[in-house]
């Protein structure tokens, strides 16, 4: 199984990358890691005729501390982010689904913004994106965008990102207050994509609830921010009663559908115990942290 | 003192494995790692669609391409009466498609070029029109009325139905469930999986015109009859067929059949002049090679108000797919299912199978199963769990109440089979120990007041492995016998070849120990080799667990020819009477007086340097050796599950696993099988399926669908042993690589099984997967 | 396009299309057969290679995006006649049958015992997740890896004392 022959360049700067992306449009493919490009390519499901190999950037594989977020630079792979100390301490839900992308192997090639950017919806990054609120920096050679993630997921595969940008970082809101956060993973075997997964993060304020991103991942076209579940915590005393009306409202956000890996009410099921479940352990870490 | 031999590898010690060192240094020599001179690539165009009629394959543009040396169609096979081969169950299997493509994934064109990656550029431009028919993808469909004829190429064919098949008694068992307390039923679909070794099939075809020899590098774990098979297929004369099974990455029952590709690669070969390599990528493999199971089996127990057996009645429908493929003895339709009434003292019994077509790959082979057995371990021991929960007795009581008694042995059973030997109540309390299942049993119902669902299971499988004898087992009337030829040089080292074929069973070393304990000669000094049909003597190949209860009785037996030879040659050396020597570890020695010996080294030299009169030099013999009977591997296998509430997620929580196996040759290298097939079973039960969806499209068809289990989930397997020998081996040994998938699957299942029953569930059939748990608990209003 | 790569320590090059794999650039260009192919999806890990010390699928990653770098293969493991640790560790716990998923894991193995020297059981599974064997139901192939760090410890224990830094000295 072999990819079908393409042209390819590894620019040495971004403003190289950003005028080959700009004569080439659509016939021209961003691979940073290729651990979802590749196996594309092999199947012939992609056939561009160019292939921009970023891995060679400066500057785009740090994990930077900027105003008021994180920044994580294109390059930075599933590895560096499973053993970064500074997202351990400011995002640990982050580490946490670092561990749950692919397999060991994949994780030492494939990045964070690329999986971002591939937006399939059974991708994990996605919903993590989604409940930390995350932006999306897209550049291209006339401009920059920061793109927020509620923004940037428009179907299978499909996202906002233009044909001649490329994302050069996401980045993650610092939380003010105690916070927690937990990634929540169904597969069939370890290394498969998700059947369901559900990424909660919860900021307290006192004893209460302020804020909640709740994501789901493999339950829709793309990855779901689930808002009413969201909301319906905001200023709440997350009593029992409270979690599973929020746990109730996402499995209603949830449009999976009936494959091999379930039924449509399974997953929607799941998605109800995860977030359950969920909002409990990031409630009990956000407390840790306070305490 | 005579020289004291040093005998390391003796039956029953746990040497390392001889075969290692080429492997650890990555110097194994796979068939994709044979590279030949001048050799080109093929790869083969497939069937998008289930079921089509074919109306036009336009290959110009491919073979306009770059590195094109060839595209081969139907037509053209056709033209060299190579369309068609008959396959090992006597029916007829397209190599290229003519007419119809029957399922999907059969072979339809094949492209030829100087490398891999311009002959599927040339693939992809084949462009070939058809006209798509309705799919059957069941039995059930296959013999719905009007259901679309798969196999209108036979003349005869008039519906999808290949056999119908019998063994046992219907009358007796009919009158014996009259008298029945109680029947308890069980319908169980057993679904298509596949061996998937992690190397997938292929072949290097290297016909020299010059010399007429065909040479064909082959991943097969049954050469010889390969090669019988390819002289009748193509009309070369046999011994201008070469077949050479290089190391083999796992096999599993996958590389016994004559795939379509090996034909064409050798056809090509022949026409081009020129080494054509196929190598199959995982899709290939998975979509078009030998599957297992897809059987729909249905089974009645008739037990008395006290819980014995009284009789067994089983039905089941075989899914062959498109063309009826399976490798397995002639005379078996259903292959050694009959041995169904398992490890139980039955009366009497009465099966009965049904084969039919359906528009799906061909090739029924056995998983790391003797032909079949697998579903039937699989059905008995669910059904015999079913009713004990029924009757509400426990498990392992209610198997320990009708169990074969030691002393019933040799066992004939209802269904025709006589059991070599057995001890079942005993492995049964070995495991039941080891696992203290009296304390779980008590911890089961501590935990479930609790709410939470848990549950054990137990299996006790009696296994048929083996095969021949001869004139009961045949594969295309080759008789199931094995070989082995032993040449001792003049330094008494020597070389051991067989008919059989590693694919990672340790043969290297197994064997060797088998010359060590019939000869004396160290394991190190033994070099064994399979797999070359112009250097090793004839042999039906290693499938079914046949190596060790046939070849490795081959290896003994010739071994002991050749230790009669060296007694004459001693006798002849120390100057005395045959009858005088005794034998001991690799000498013969005077009674009386041991001083006075000769070491198998020293006879060895002796018989080329200094002979008797009137004898043959050399010690080199061969043995062809013909079982008696088969040997029935047993034991008990017992997992403990728990599940979770809220995904229906299963966690193997312990598998205790105790087999009997007769005599352990490498106790190493049985456990490593053991665990190995331990591991497929957990897969089979829990994640293994190739499905199709209603149009016929395989679903299972790459590693990303179809699942095998990693570290991570695959349990740690606590094992533990009885040895009931086998009483018509030479060695006592029994066959044990697949005793472990044969008997663990029922055994996950059952585990999880015995966890639902308290909410009313008798069944979930494999793989169990989570959302059929969870169904399961939803329905029985368990929530989280 | 020209592929400049250090292999087991020795700078090869080769000139290949961007779309060859590194899979097939190590096995057809370089002769390196040890490097397996077992299922094109990067499921397997038949594959496996080090690239800068970490195991990477190399069925999943194109020879072009190699260069520069520098790649380990299962030939690279044993200095000269001298097995590794993890090479002996595999032959003396029965760590393979086939040997087809052997080279992967070996490397995966090394890997994870550079970063930790006494992984437990769990850190062993989990390092070794992406690999499928086959034939060993994995049990022989923790038992393998543990075996290696063994031997590891030993050879680290003789290097201190040789070095006159004996362990509970001051």
């Amino acid at each position: 199984m072999f990819p079908a022959a393409f042209d390819y360049r590894a620019p040495t700067s971004l403003d190289e990358t950003l005028s080959v992306l700009k004569q080439h449009g659509e016939a021209a493919k961003v691979m940073a890691g290729g651990q979802s490009l590749i196996p594309l390519l092999k199947l012939r499901f992609s056939r561009p005729e160019l292939v921009v190999d970023i891995a060679r950037l400066p500057g785009l594989n740090t994990i930077r501390r900027d105003d008021g977020h994180l920044a994580i630079g294109a390059l930075v792979r599933h590895v560096d982010i499973a053993g970064s100390k500074e997202l351990a301490k400011t995002a640990p839900m982050m580490v946490e689904a670092a561990n749950w992308i692919a397999d060991p192997l994949v994780r030492n090639r494939g990045t964070l913004v690329g999986s971002v950017c591939h937006a399939d919806p059974a991708g994990d990054w996605g919903s993590v994106m989604l409940a930390l609120s995350a932006e999306i920096v897209a550049r291209s050679a006339a401009s920059e965008r920061v793109l927020h993630s509620s923004d940037f997921f428009k179907g299978p595969f499909e996202t906002a990102l233009k044909a001649e940008e490329v994302a050069t970082e996401v980045r993650i809101p610092v939380r003010k207050g105690p916070s927690g956060g937990a990634y929540l993973k169904l597969e069939r075997r370890v290394g498969d994509f998700a059947t369901v997964a559900v990424a909660v993060q919860v900021e307290l304020d006192g004893d209460k609830v302020a804020s909640c991103g709740i994501g789901l991942t493999a339950v829709g076209p793309h990855n779901i921010k689930a808002t009413e579940a969201e909301r319906s915590l905001d200023g709440k005393e997350p009593t029992d009663q409270v979690i599973a009306e929020a746990a109730r409202l996402a499995a209603e956000a949830a449009e999976p559908k009936d494959d091999l890996r379930g039924s449509a009410a399974y997953k929607k099921d799941v998605v109800r115990v995860f977030v359950q479940r969920g909002l409990k352990t990031a409630i009990a870490r956000a407390k840790e942290v306070k305490a | 003192m005579a020289t004291e031999v040093h005998m390391h590898g003796r039956i029953g010690e746990s040497i390392k494995r001889k075969e290692d060192g080429r492997f650890i240094r990555g110097k194994g020599n796979y068939l994709d790692d044979i590279e030949l001179p001048g050799m080109l690539h093929m790869a083969i165009l497939r069937s998008p669609h289930a079921h089509a009629r074919i109306s036009s394959v336009d290959t110009a543009a491919a073979s306009g391409m770059p590195g094109v040396i060839a595209v081969v169609t139907g037509e053209l096979m056709a033209q060299h009466k190579l369309a068609w081969m008959p396959t090992l169950s006597y029916d007829t299997q397209a190599v290229l498609a003519t007419d119809k493509v029957r399922f999907q994934g059969q072979e339809v064109a094949a492209v030829i070029a100087e490398s891999k990656y311009q002959a599927e550029d040339a693939r992809d431009a084949i462009m070939v029109d058809y006209d798509v028919l309705p799919a059957v993808i069941s039995p059930q469909q296959a013999k719905e009325a009007g259901a679309a004829l798969i196999r209108d190429d036979k003349e005869n064919q008039k519906d999808n139905h290949i056999y119908h098949w019998e063994a046992g008694d219907q009358e007796t068992t009919k009158a014996a469930f009259a008298k029945a307390d109680k029947v308890v039923r069980l319908h169980t679909f057993y679904p298509r999986c596949h061996p998937a070794p992690l190397e997938t099939c292929g072949c290097i075809a290297d016909v020299n015109g010059a010399t007429g020899k065909a040479t064909i590098y082959m991943t097969s774990q049954a050469p010889h009859a390969i090669r019988t098979v390819f002289a009748l297929v193509t009309g070369l004369p046999e011994q201008n067929i070469r077949v050479i099974s290089p190391d083999i990455g796992g096999g599993f029952g996958n590389k016994v059949p004559v795939y379509p590709g090996y034909v064409v690669a050798t056809a090509a070969s022949l026409l081009i002049g020129r080494p054509v390599k196929w190598v199959e990528d995982r899709t290939e493999n998975l979509i078009s090679t030998g599957f297992a199971r897809d059987f729909h089996m249905t089974g009645d127990l008739a037990v008395d108000k006290d819980g014995k057996m009284l009789a067994l009645r089983v039905h089941l429908d075989s899914d062959n797919g498109a063309f009826f493929a399976d490798a397995q003895p002639t005379k078996f339709k259903a292959g050694l299912f009959h041995i169904v009434t398992g490890s139980y003292d039955i009366p009497t019994a009465h099966v009965t199978a049904d084969g039919y077509y359906t528009n799906k790959a061909p090739g029924g082979v056995a998983y790391r199963c003797s032909f079949r057995v697998t579903e039937a371990s699989y059905l008995i021991e669910r059904l015999v769990t079913n009713a004990a929960i029924e009757l509400g007795m426990d498990q392992a009581e209610f198997r320990m109440k009708n169990f074969i008694q030691p002393e019933q042995f040799p066992y004939h059973s209802a269904t025709g089979w006589v059991y070599d030997s057995g001890d079942y109540p005993k492995a049964m309390n070995v495991a039941l120990e080891q696992l203290g299942y009296d304390e779980l049993r008590k911890d089961v119902k501590a935990r479930r007041k609790k709410g939470e669902v848990t549950g054990i299971g137990i299996a006790s499988f009696t296994e048929v492995v083996g095969a021949g004898h001869g004139a009961e087992f045949d594969i295309l009337g080759l008789r199931m016998f094995d070989s082995a030829e032993l040449r001792v040089h003049p330094t008494g080292k020597a070389i051991l070849r067989m008919g059989t074929k590693s694919q990672g069973q340790g043969h290297e070393t197994t064997f060797a120990q088998i010359v060590t304990e019939e000869l004396g000669i160290p394991a190190a000094d033994v070099a064994v080799e399979e797999g070359d049909t112009d250097t090793a003597p004839y042999g039906l190949g290693t499938y079914a667990s046949r190596s060790t209860p046939v070849a490795g009785a081959a290896t003994a037996m010739v071994a002991r020819k050749l230790r009669d030879k060296g007694r004459k040659i001693a006798a002849h050396l120390l100057e005395a009477a045959e009858e005088d020597l005794e034998w001991e570890s690799g000498r013969f020695y005077v009674k009386g007086s041991p001083d006075k010996a000769k070491t198998i080294q020293e006879i060895a030299f002796a018989a080329y340097t200094n002979i008797p009169d009137g004898m043959e030099a050399g010690l080199e013999g061969v043995h062809y050796y013909d079982p008696p009977n088969m040997t029935y591997p047993f034991g008990t296998y017992a997992v403990v599950i728990d599940i979770d509430k809220g995904t229906g997620q299963v966690k193997v929580r312990r598998v205790v696993a105790v087999d009997d196996c007769g005599v352990r040759i490498n106790p190493m290298i049985v456990e490593g099988q053991i665990h190995g097939g331990l591991a497929e079973g957990y897969g089979i039960a829990f994640m293994e399926l190739i499905t199709f969806d209603p149009e016929g499209n395989c679903i299972g068809s790459n590693f990303i669908d179809y699942l095998l289990p990693t570290a991570w989930e695959t349990p740690r397997f606590e094992l533990g042993e009885t040895v009931t020998p086998s009483p018509h081996h030479p060695l006592g040994a029994k066959g044990v690589g697949e005793s472990p998938t044969v008997g663990s699957p029922a055994a996950y299942v059952n585990a999880v099984m015995d966890a639902l029953a308290p909410y009313g569930v008798t069944n979930i059939d494999m793989p169990v997967t989570s959302d059929k748990v969870w169904a399961a608990l939803r329905a029985a209003g368990v929530n989280e | 396009m020209k592929v400049t790569l250090t292999v087991n320590g020795s700078d090869r090059s080769g000139d290949v299309e961007p779309r060859v794999l590194l899979v097939d650039f190590l096995r057809t260009n370089l002769r390196l057969t040890g490097t397996h192919v077992g299922c094109d999806t990067s499921s397997c890990g038949a594959c496996t290679v080090l690239i800068e010390g970490e195991p990477v699928k190399s069925c999943t990653v194109l020879a072009v995006q190699a260069t520069g770098r520098s790649i380990t293969t299962v030939e690279g493991l044993a200095q000269g006649a001298n097995l590794s640790p993890i090479q002996i560790g595999f032959h003396e716990e029965h760590g393979l049958q086939c040997g087809f998923c052997t080279p992967g894991m070996m490397l995966v193995g090394t890997s994870l015992l550079e970063r930790n020297p006494n992984p437990t059981e769990d850190e062993i599974r989990w390092a070794i997740s992406g690999n499928i064997c086959r034939c060993t139901g994995y049990m022989n192939i923790v038992k393998a890896i543990k075996h290696a760090a063994m031997l590891r410890e030993a050879a680290t224990a003789t290097t201190r004392e040789k070095a006159g830094a004996a362990p509970g000295g001051q």
